[in-house]
């Protein structure tokens, strides 16, 4: 008999702060050494789940709960925090935020101190876990200095030393580039295989956590359960479209083809499924559908020629990266974590001068130019809205820029007004800047930038933590934005990104650039993927696998068609 | 930047094996005697005291030399300022007035008051090694134990040592919010008027209180996540026991401060007045 270990019943959560519960009569049952995934789009009360489950609410956040919520068979409501971490080991979203010790070993001890298990106790855990999670030969490090996929290492070591039942993971994928990513994802499968905890793990990259298998789905909508199911019957539902959510590439692309996606295919993973005789249809389907023709080249707007730059002299972050960016285009720039994409953007920003090389704009070097100066030209839009953000009111916010230019106060106006029109924030034209949504100020900032009407605007990260809904909305601003003539670039992690909007991909992997071409093409080549810690696209594989020819051109035939039936499915 | 802020330098000294916790002490102690006494004789020991630890601790003196220059420059602001504000406090001080030349003004250059400003310029002198050496020679994550040991409470002492980890965060965090600002024609250089700049300063402020709000969350949850405050006690995974070396730097730094007290006592006061006839 298996044993529940999570059981909520008529459970729902109001946060103090909502006038609404945020999750409404939730009946779930997670049993013991099961692997749950729980998805749903932003806002959905995810999360929140989440939170009830390691105490954070109503520890933490609090709110108002009713209904019963039993973690090992004991009411939530008569613990406290302490006695649920002795249970559930939770790992948050950003590993660097989460850091409390100095040392690696520090940091997987950190339960242990605050549990006052004695010295030599603790130093034996420590050494056991960090064997098992794979970074005992770091333990004297700072975890700042480690790279994604160790940091992700102390965290979860962290978690499990306090030899925990459950181990919660919330958005364990957010901040990874996509072959950590799927490091990490292998990770949590050996912990669950080999040490039977139940894991539960909250994330919206549905394809990168099927990457090892999972016992049940679950997605969230609205602050209810609408489907409970095991991946398979999952898969061959309509499902995750109609919540919003992004399927697997490679079942989109057999719904496309018109098959008909049944449980014992086992589509859960690309690499296991049976294709059958989907294979025809997906060859039949892919010589029907049209190829768009490249776009011609435009004139070369930005160039960057050999360009070296390092904050110290010991150590060069870019080594001679050359590339030329055209006139409406746009253009991604790809790599793991600290490959020099950041670095890049403030060279190009003018916040660095490069030891070497030059940087030209419109055939002229402006490398000499200041930051104010380049900031007419080259717009610059942070990850994070809220560093950018400096003013309470959105009017006052937008006119920011034009008001420190001395421009007079009525143009300021009229331009402003032009550029929330734009960006669809009219409406809200007099609200506070508090009020508005993620996705909203996100908006704020790019229309802050737009107003000094630039004729290339960088984005850093522009989806990062976006479900799929909100990415959707975010981009397709961007290509309207890019349609009316700027030039869009764009630093990013994410795979479906570089594939479904732009047109050509920088990859930059140890501060040089490893490839110059259109995201089909790189993410079908294993050997750019491997040096830049990115992952071959689920389609390749698909194409490979049913045998179609030139599976290449495939992923590109399929992001086409993709991104036109979406407009259509919109209109 | 880096180069410039002193952090932890790991060396092999004997300095450095002890545990935090003593050199924290052995620190206040001597503050405690450079500040009391105005004895330049005890000054003096005191500063060749902190000069040969300092070698014995196997730091080098360019490696916190940008800071040793910064307190300095203080230093001799500090000097200038009580000399404007209080030109005979040395006269004052030490009963005699034995001047030497006229300033300007009001201003007489006097024996005594230059002997004064000797004394409080060594009063730095001596502590400045000394705090050096403790922070570069303690390890950041003894720290907070060490706090812990001398009877602070855990949590304040942890919020300490989190406070001064995160700042090369709330650093960086400074620095891509002044860019993003620039960008947009918030000018902070020194073209701009100062008042206007302390102004467009104002605007960088807000979004870094946000963003380091934000941190805070997100490590305070970590933390309670991970049972912190659950006990009135905590364990340290660094902490070290007192070892033979420890009570003997404690001693010898005990002694030190005993026999400082008795200089005062037998000086009748705080000061060292070669000036009275006798």
């Amino acid at each position: 008999m298996r044993k529940p270990i999570i059981e909520f019943k008529n459970f729902s959560f109001q946060y103090h702060a909502q006038a609404k519960p945020t999750i409404k009569h939730i009946n779930l049952t997670i049993y013991e050494g099961e692997k749950v995934l729980i998805v749903g789009p932003s806002g959905s009360g995810k999360s929140t789940i989440s939170n009830c489950i390691n105490g954070l609410a109503p520890f933490f956040y609090e709110g108002e709960m009713t209904g019963s919520l039993k973690i090992k068979g004991k009411e939530t409501k008569d613990m406290s925090i302490f006695e649920l971490s002795e249970i559930v080991g939770t790992v948050l979203q950003d590993p660097d935020g989460q850091f409390v010790g100095l040392t690696v070993a520090e940091d997987i001890a950190f339960k242990l101190e605050n549990e006052c298990v004695d010295q030599p106790v603790m130093q034996e855990r420590v050494k056991v876990v960090s064997e098992l999670v794979g970074i005992d030969s770091h333990l004297e490090s700072e975890p700042h200095h480690l790279s994604g996929g160790q940091k992700q290492r102390v965290t979860l070591g962290g978690v499990m030393v306090g030899d925990v039942d459950i181990l919660l993971f919330d958005e364990p994928l957010a901040n990874l580039d996509p072959a950590t990513g799927k490091l990490a994802v292998e990770l949590i499968d050996r912990l669950n295989n080999t040490s039977q905890k139940t894991v539960v793990i909250v994330e919206h990259r549905l394809e990168d956590v099927l990457h090892s298998d999972v016992d049940r789905i679950i997605i969230v909508q609205e602050g209810e359960i609408v489907l409970d199911k095991p991946p398979a019957d999952l898969l061959a539902l309509d499902a995750l479209t109609k919540t919003g959510l992004r399927e697997p590439l490679y079942i989109t692309a057999l719904k496309y083809a018109g098959c008909h996606v049944k449980p014992e295919d086992r589509p859960q993973h690309i690499s296991r499924m049976q294709l059958g005789d989907y294979k025809d249809k997906l060859s039949g389907w892919y010589s029907s559908i049209s190829k768009e023709k490249a776009k011609e080249k435009r004139p070369v707007l930005l160039e960057f020629d050999k360009v070296s730059f390092g904050y110290t002299k010991e150590k060069m972050t870019l080594l001679d990266v050359s590339f030329k960016v055209h006139k409406g285009e746009m253009l991604s720039i790809v790599g793991k974590n600290g490959a020099g994409k950041s670095t890049l953007a403030k060279l190009l920003c003018g916040f660095y001068k490069p030891t070497k090389g030059s940087i030209l704009f419109d055939s002229r070097d402006i490398i000499h130019d200041t930051i104010k100066e380049r900031a007419e030209k080259i717009g610059m839009v942070m990850q994070n809205p809220n560093q950018m953000i400096s003013k309470t009111m959105l009017f006052d916010e937008v006119a920011l820029g034009l008001r420190v230019r001395g421009v007079p106060e009525e143009e300021v106006s009229k331009r402003v007004y032009e550029v929330l029109q734009i960006c669809g924030l009219y409406p809200y034209r007099s609200w506070p800047i508090s009020a508005l949504s993620f996705g909203q100020k996100k908006r704020v900032t790019i229309a802050a930038i737009l107003v000094l009407k630039p004729e290339v605007i960088l984005l850093d990260e522009p989806t990062a933590g976006q479900d799929f809904k909100h990415y959707t909305e975010i981009m397709e601003f961007l290509k309207q934005l890019n349609q009316k003539g700027i030039t869009i670039i764009m630093i990013t992690h994410d795979m479906h990104l570089m594939l479904e909007y732009t047109d050509r991909a920088i990859v930059l992997a140890d501060g040089t650039v490893v490839a110059d071409d259109t995201g089909a093409h790189i993410l079908t080549d294993a050997k750019i993927t491997k040096k830049a810690n990115l992952k071959e696209t689920s389609l390749y594989e698909l194409a490979l696998k049913a045998k179609l020819s030139e599976p290449r051109s495939f992923v590109q035939c399929f992001i086409d068609y993709d991104r036109r039936m979406r407009t259509k499915c919109r209109n | 930047m880096q180069e410039l802020m002193i952090s932890y330098l790991k060396r092999d000294s004997f300095i450095h094996e002890m545990t935090g916790a003593t050199k924290l002490i052995c620190l206040v102690l001597c503050s405690s005697i450079t500040m009391l006494t105005y004895d330049t004789r005890v000054l003096i020991g005191m500063l060749v005291f902190g000069i040969v630890i300092f070698k014995f601790s196997k730091v080098k003196f360019r490696e916190v030399a940008f800071v040793f220059y910064f307190i300095l420059a203080f230093l001799l602001l500090n000097n200038v300022a009580i000399f404007i504000f209080s030109p005979y406090e040395g006269v004052k001080i030490y009963g005699t007035r034995t001047e030497l030349f006229k300033l300007i003004g009001p201003y007489t250059i006097t024996i005594e008051q230059l002997f004064y400003l000797l004394n409080i310029t060594l009063k730095y002198l001596a502590v400045i090694p000394l705090a050096l050496i403790f922070m570069t020679a303690t390890h950041p994550s003894e720290f907070a134990a060490s706090l812990n040991r001398i009877g602070i409470s855990y949590r304040i002492a942890y919020a300490v040592a989190i406070a001064l980890r995160y700042i090369p965060d709330v650093q960086r965090d400074y620095q891509d919010i002044s860019f993003a600002a620039q960008a947009r024609g918030i000018d902070l250089s020194k073209k701009e008027k100062l008042t206007k700049r302390i102004k467009n300063a104002a605007s960088i402020l807000m979004p870094l209180i946000f963003s380091s709000l934000q941190r805070i969350e997100t490590i305070s949850c970590a933390m309670e996540l991970r049972a912190f405050g659950k006990y009135k006690k905590r364990m340290w995974y660094s902490g070290r026991k007192f070892a033979k070396k420890d009570y003997l730097a404690l001693l010898m730094v005990s002694i030190l401060f005993i026999l400082a007290m008795g200089v005062s006592i037998s000086n009748q006061g705080r000061f060292y007045n070669p000036f009275r006839v006798q």
